[in-house]
Formats: structure tokens, C-alpha cells, sequence
């Protein structure tokens, strides 16, 4: 198929930036959207150009690297997947695809496509961990007992990939999909739950000052997640601030 | 050590202070428009009664404390969603050219900012019209039981035989419709009540609130207008 690509092109962090459009001929039904851009950045390479720079690395969906925001959805059309698990046979033949970086002050563009997300990093050095002395005495995990319910909500909330598209998605840029995902999966689970109290506040203290928007609860993030996390896991994590902030 | 910064301050705290709120000022809608059913009646009697109501709405000691309560929820769910939403437009300096949010989420959710300024705009016509009236304007008065009332029900049909009046009125109730539409649920979300078998009724009784409230505060004056 071919197809008319607008992308968006940003020299550095300061650059004001500006849409660019491509035309990619012969493109399969087969390729990953990844790589219909690397056949895209052959080209230009080929012309003279300067390739597109964006993130990508595992390439099979559990990385979080790849990022864009693709005909105004994060990871584009589909659901329950990111860039690189997305396929060309989601477009047509002619079709004009816009392609963006993730927009958030949070996560500033280093260039073209690519953002800067460690503002993600920050919110779990604040308190995205469990403090265990690991001295080799360590308790076998197992032989905690862990309600099956609370076991699975965990796992569930742990598939987080840490990719953004919350925060791309989200109206207000707010990380609360993210950060409640991460709260949850401690503080379901008897190793995370001691903690739990501090670590919400100390967590939230630090995505407010990220410059994350607040939550309006449209529900969007928990549509475009690639790993389908739920609203529930905001509503946990509103719940715990809560009580932390009446408590501590 | 302490280390929240209790209820103010954070995010989340100003969501909810947001959520609690709207909350009040939805039970505030069901006793407003348990009072205004009455102006769907005709006749002198409805008018005793309405002007009666309205005397002891604005005189009895307990109403008007639950009323300043009310102002202040008014002034606080209003301020803090201004702040809220310049905070959320600064996270985001540098917009989207194609967006296709409404794959996503639904029209109401995106627009509380603007649904609820409209409402805003609505309360201060809508107190300036009556409240105000009522309370510091000339409202013609008459006896009932030897006891001087103020016939505040002969202003609001008044005011509703005007058809631009009307209009305004049922324009701002559809905004107040959507505005709750999203909001009632969004509170329970913002609360963090939440339940996977309590949520679609919460859900269920918010739309169905959303719908019917607005409705009939709305017909009053579609009513009167006609009448």
C-alpha cells in the first residue's frame, strides 16, 4: 500500500517543531508500524536526509520503549497494543497517517518523536519499591499466604509497562493510570503493604511535581493502555491517599 | 514523620474537595426541585403555598445555615475547577495536531470545565433573578393569615413568560445535564468508593439523575411559558 505520513519533526528540546510529510510507497499489510518507519528512514537516509529519530526496543511488546501518537490515539488504532505490536493492515491503501511525540510537559522531546520519561523514573524512586534487608535472609515469598484476589489484582496492575500512553492520551497529561498501577502493586501484597501509607503520599508528592495534570476521570487512559490496566487501580490509589493523608 | 500534606495542596486533595462538593450540591438539586414540583400546580393556592415555602426557606434557622454551606460549596467547587483546569492545560503546553479523543471517552467527561462555567454563569443569573430578590429586592408582598408574604411566585412566573428567560433556563439545564452526567460517578471514582458490584449502579443512578433532575427543572419554566 502507499501512504502519505505527517510526522512530526523537532530538531531538539528547544526547537519549536513542525509537521513533515512523507509519502511511503509498497508498503506491506505485514510490517509492524516499526517497521514501515524504518523503511520510511532507509528513504530519507537514502535521500540525503536525516533519519526520524524514535524509541523502540524490544519489539514485541513488553518494553515500553515505542511511543507515538498515530492518527490522534497513542500506539494508534488498535487496542491492547503498542507501536510495535501494531500492523500495517490497520490502514488502507491512500490513507494520510499523523504521527506524533507523546505531548506532555512532563515528558519533554528530546527529538522528533522521542520524549524524555523520566519523570516515570523519579515517581518510582520516590517510592515504587519494597525495603527488604537483603542480607540473604530474606523470607521465601511463597510462603506468604496472598489472597488469590489480591494476587491476581497485583499481577494485573504489575503488567504496567511504564510506556506513557496514559499520560499521552489523558486531556490534562495526568500519570494517574501510572502511578496508581504501581501504588496497587505493592500495596495489595503483604511485602508492600507495611509501606503502603508513605509510599502513596511520597509517590503522588512526586507526579504533582512533575507537572502531570490531575485526574478528570474520562477513562481514556485505561482505553488506549496497551496493558489494559484498570480505573480501578485509580480509584485504589484515591482511596489509600486518602486515608494516608487523614492518618499520617 | 509526617509526610502527606493532609487535605490541601496535593492533586488529589483538591479532587476531593472537588468530589465532596459536587456531591452536596447534587443533594442540594433534589431539595430545590422537590419545591419547584409546586410551580407545575396552577392557582391561588399554589401560590399560598410556594410563597410560604419560599418565607420559610429563607427564614428558618437551620435552612440558612445548610445554605452558607451551600454558598461556600458553590464558591469552592468553583474555584478549585478553575485551578484544576489551568493546571491541566499547563501540563500540556504544546497540543496535538490530530486527536481523536472521542475514541476514547465520552463528550461530557472532556468538557466539565466548559459544562460547568455555563452552569456557574446560570446560578449567578438564576440568584440575581430570585435569591437576590428575595432577599434585598422589591418583591410586591400580600397578606396571608394576617401574616405579610412575599409573593416571590408571581416574579418566577413572571419571569419565565419571557421567552429568552426560558431559553436560558433550559440551555443550562442541558449543560447541568451533561455536567452530571459525568460528574456524579466521577465523584464516587475521585472518592475511591468504588466497587466492581456497586458500580454500574452508581453509574446507572448518576445517568438516570443526570437525565430526569435537569428534565424537570427544566419543564417548569417550558410550562409556565406555554401556559
Amino acid at each position: 500500500m502507499n501512504l502519505t505520513l505527517k510526522v512530526w519533526r523537532q530538531d531538539g528540546p528547544n526547537d519549536k517543531g513542525r509537521m513533515e510529510t512523507f509519502k511511503v510507497n509498497d508498503v506491506s499489510e505485514h510490517m509492524s508500524f516499526l517497521e514501515m518507519m524504518d523503511v520510511l528512514n532507509e528513504q530519507i537516509i537514502n535521500d540525503g536526509g536525516d533519519p526520524i529519530a524514535f524509541d523502540h526496543d524490544c519489539r514485541e511488546g513488553i518494553c515500553g520503549m515505542c511511543s507515538m501518537y498515530i492518527n490522534g490515539e497513542a500506539h494508534g488504532p488498535g487496542r491492547g497494543v503498542t507501536t510495535c505490536q501494531l500492523h500495517m493492515r490497520e490502514f488502507n491503501d491512500g490513507d494520510t497517517i499523523y504521527i506524533e511525540p507523546w505531548r506532555a510537559k512532563a515528558f519533554p522531546v528530546v527529538k522528533d518523536l522521542m520524549v524524555d520519561r523520566s519523570a516515570f523514573d523519579r515517581v518510582i524512586q520516590a517510592g515504587g519499591y519494597v525495603s527488604v534487608n537483603t542480607s540473604g535472609n530474606t523470607q521465601d515469598a511463597n510462603a506468604i499466604p496472598i489472597e488469590k484476589e489480591n494476587a491476581d489484582a497485583a499481577f494485573d496492575a504489575a503488567t504496567c509497562i511504564g510506556c506513557g500512553a496514559c499520560v499521552a492520551t489523558c486531556k490534562n497529561s495526568s500519570a494517574m493510570l501510572f502511578v496508581s498501577a504501581k501504588v496497587s502493586q505493592f500495596s495489595l501484597l503483604p511485602q508492600g503493604e507495611p509501606e503502603a501509607a508513605d509510599r502513596v503520599l511520597k509517590m503522588v508528592n512526586q507526579m504533582d511535581l512533575e507537572g502531570f495534570g490531575n485526574c478528570t476521570n474520562t477513562g481514556a487512559c485505561e482505553v488506549e493502555c496497551p496493558k489494559g490496566i484498570s480505573l480501578e487501580n485509580i480509584a485504589r490509589m484515591n482511596r489509600e491517599y486518602l486515608k494516608a493523608s487523614l492518618t499520617k | 514523620m509526617a509526610t502527606g500534606k493532609g487535605l490541601f495542596g496535593s492533586s488529589l486533595a483538591r479532587k476531593y474537595w472537588m468530589a465532596l462538593t459536587g456531591l452536596f450540591l447534587i443533594t442540594f438539586l433534589i431539595v430545590h426541585l422537590a419545591g419547584n414540583l409546586q410551580l407545575f400546580g396552577e392557582g391561588e393556592e399554589v401560590r399560598d403555598s410556594f410563597n410560604l415555602y419560599s418565607k420559610f426557606m429563607t427564614t428558618f434557622p437551620v435552612i440558612k445555615v445548610v445554605s452558607y454551606l451551600l454558598y461556600a460549596s458553590i464558591l469552592l467547587h468553583a474555584i478549585d475547577g478553575i485551578v484544576l483546569a489551568r493546571q491541566n492545560a499547563a501540563a500540556r503546553p504544546s497540543k496535538y495536531v490530530k486527536n481523536n479523543a472521542a475514541a476514547n471517552s465520552g463528550w461530557a467527561s472532556r468538557n466539565m470545565a466548559l459544562l460547568g462555567i455555563i452552569t456557574l454563569l446560570f446560578i449567578i443569573i438564576h440568584m440575581k433573578s430570585f435569591w437576590y430578590e428575595m432577599h434585598f429586592g422589591n418583591v410586591p408582598t400580600y397578606m396571608i393569615d394576617g401574616e405579610e408574604i412575599k409573593d416571590l411566585h408571581s416574579i418566577t412566573v413572571a419571569a419565565f413568560e419571557q421567552l429568552w428567560y426560558t431559553l436560558i433556563y433550559v440551555i443550562s439545564m442541558a449543560a447541568l445535564g451533561f455536567h452530571l452526567w459525568h460528574g456524579f460517578q466521577s465523584a464516587f471514582q475521585t472518592m475511591g468508593w468504588s466497587h466492581p458490584q456497586y458500580n454500574p449502579i452508581i453509574k446507572g443512578v448518576g445517568k438516570a439523575f443526570a437525565v430526569i433532575v435537569p428534565l424537570l427543572f427544566a419543564l417548569i419554566p417550558i410550562v409556565i411559558y406555554l401556559r
